[in-house]
């Protein structure tokens, strides 16, 4: 009964924090990059300084017409918006926030099921861009191919050097077998997967597949209403487990200053800067042509990750 | 040197976040009245009094936007036996601000200076129609029209002051030719005694008629 009870608890946590973390990131995305702008951003939903923004937007979208072309694929369209954004809770659920236990679930291969969840998250891009009927949709379908082929293998690579460093799949264990050192170690590592990681996601300057100045807004340009929105939240949900990834693999997860206490505060202020730099990066980059973007894939990421692997491996080596 | 590869990525991110440090520049409009500088072309208002009717504005502009009726009244002789006195009447006035471009030709081109840019510019509507404003609401934005800007201090005097300035200067001379030639005849009727405490009120007194004359 207990176990049950806790089982029950742990995922509604999960679920509060899924429903509620990308529209935190979502509202500072709308702030900073106004001040960075120069701009002030949503000042009048809510209130003070329109911090109820998003929610109006929900209910805004709630309220549209949900449209299917006549010509798509109706089971496969409807379903696409689900498809892209599930995979963010189901990796939400493994990714350790404290130490001893204060995680979901704790998965021994965790870093395989989180790595090989987020590739079905675009699947959903994937498949909204077959399914709309339309030309522009069918590009941006492809193009969103195209990057997830160049950039899941350098994550991958990288991701494979934190396991062989920590010598475990499981990440609470790489948590574990942490040491401050591991991050200037993992440093080259570390900024591939980031990067890798707001290409998989399309977040700008990677968002070549949903270019709305060229191919109108790609793979979603048939949504309307809710399935848009949902489209949307799947950025964002992707933007803070991204952060949370990030944070567990390279910048040591819950290891600070008082971890055995106030572990969890440091996942969360790490996940949170780095949020903060994904909006940065957002406001400070042009867009990535695509054939610059592949090459960025091709030349410079996937050699570096090897060199971080052969890195490790060396290091490893001499350590031991 | 050659610059560091990636330092132009670093000044990018830089940029940005030094912007973020610093104070906004939005204008919040609803809650603050922007400052629109004295020329603003908002609406166009009309000083009824000032308009005889004379259609210039009607006919010269170009979108055909501006309504003018009119009658004529007569009145009575002012002599017995004269002639009936006429003149226009203003009826209607209305600016159909839906063709109008702004262009301010009926600004300049009214002789009689009886119309105006006013800087108002908050009269959106909802249908189409009500953009034809009417001589009272064309009225009340007379009271938004700003007083003229201030003259340049270099430029050209206005052909009216110019005009007074020159009559009274002429005037004032003349009256200074006629005390002149006043103290010479005195002199003359009484000369070496008590002219200097007699003539120096007197000069100053008339000269003072004088130019009050000149000014009128
Ligand atoms: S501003 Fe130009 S278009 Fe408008 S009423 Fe005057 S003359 Fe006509
Ligand atoms: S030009 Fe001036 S005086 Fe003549 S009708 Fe128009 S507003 Fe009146």
């Amino acid at each position: 009964m207990n176990d049950t009870l806790d089982v029950v608890l742990r995922l509604v946590a999960v679920l509060v924090v899924f429903l509620t973390f990308p529209l935190l990131v979502g509202q500072a995305e709308h702030k900073v990059m106004a001040h960075m702008q120069g701009r002030l951003g949503p000042m009048y939903a809510g209130g003070f300084h329109g911090w109820a923004q998003l929610v109006a937007d929900g209910v805004k979208f709630a309220q549209k017409e949900d449209i299917v072309p006549a010509d798509a694929d109706r089971r496969v369209f409807q379903l696409a918006p689900a498809v892209a954004l599930l995979p963010y809770l189901l990796v939400l659920i493994v990714i350790p926030v404290g130490p001893n236990g204060f995680v979901g679930q704790t998965v021994d291969a965790g870093l395989i099921l989180v790595l090989a969840v987020m590739g079905v998250g675009v699947l959903g891009s994937l498949m909204a861009g077959w399914a709309s009927a339309n030309k522009f949709s069918l590009l941006g379908g492809l193009r969103t191919a195209a990057q997830l082929m160049a950039y899941e293998l350098p994550m991958l690579l990288t991701a494979a050097s934190v396991a062989m460093a920590a010598g475990t799949l499981s990440l609470p264990g790489i948590l574990d077998g942490y040491h401050w050192w591991w991050t200037p170690w993992q440093l080259v590592g570390g900024l591939v997967f980031f990067t890798a990681g707001l290409a998989e996601l399309q977040r700008p300057p990677f968002d070549m597949p949903v270019a709305d100045s060229e191919i109108i807004f790609g793979a979603y340009t048939e949504y309307t209403g809710l399935r848009f929105a949902l489209f949307l939240l799947a950025e964002y949900a992707g933007i803070v487990v991204l952060c949370a990834l990030t944070t567990v693999l390279f910048l040591g997860g819950w290891h600070g200053p008082w971890s055995g206490s106030a572990g969890w505060v440091w996942t969360l202020v790490k996940t949170a800067l780095l949020a903060f730099v994904v909006i940065w990066l957002r406001v400070s980059y042009p867009r990535l042509r695509e054939d610059q973007l592949q090459k960025l894939a091709w030349t410079v990421l996937i050699p570096l990750s090897l060199a971080q692997i052969a890195l490790t491996g060396v290091v490893k080596v001499v350590i031991s | 040197m050659p610059p560091i590869p990636g330092s132009g990525l670093a000044k990018g991110l830089a940029v940005t976040l030094r912007t973020m440090t610093k104070r906004t520049v939005t204008a919040q409009y609803p809650d603050t009245q922007p400052e629109l500088p004295p020329r603003s072309r908002g609406v166009i208002a009309l000083f009824e009094e000032n308009c005889t009717v004379c259609m210039l504005c009607a006919r010269e502009c170009p979108d055909w936007c501006i309504y003018i009726d009119s009658h004529k009244e007569t009145a009575p002789p002012a002599a017995p036996g004269g002639r009936e006195r006429s003149r226009n009447v203003l009826d209607r006035f209305a600016i159909d601000f839906s063709l109008c471009m702004y262009c301010g030709i009926c600004i300049e081109v009214c002789p009689f200076d009886a119309l105006f840019w006013s800087p108002e510019f908050e009269y959106a509507e909802t249908d189409i129609l009500d953009l034809t404003h009417e001589r009272d609401k064309l009225r009340d934005w007379m009271w938004t029209v700003p007083a003229p800007p201030a003259l340049d201090p270099a430029a050209e005097e206005p052909k009216e002051i110019a005009a007074a300035r020159k009559a009274a200067e002429k005037a004032e001379k003349a009256a200074a030719a006629a005390a002149a030639e006043e103290q010479n005849a005195a002199e003359q009727a009484a000369p070496g005694q008590g002219a200097p405490e007699r003539g120096a009120p007197e000069r100053g007194d008339g000269q003072s008629d004088e130019q009050g004359k000149g000014d009128a």
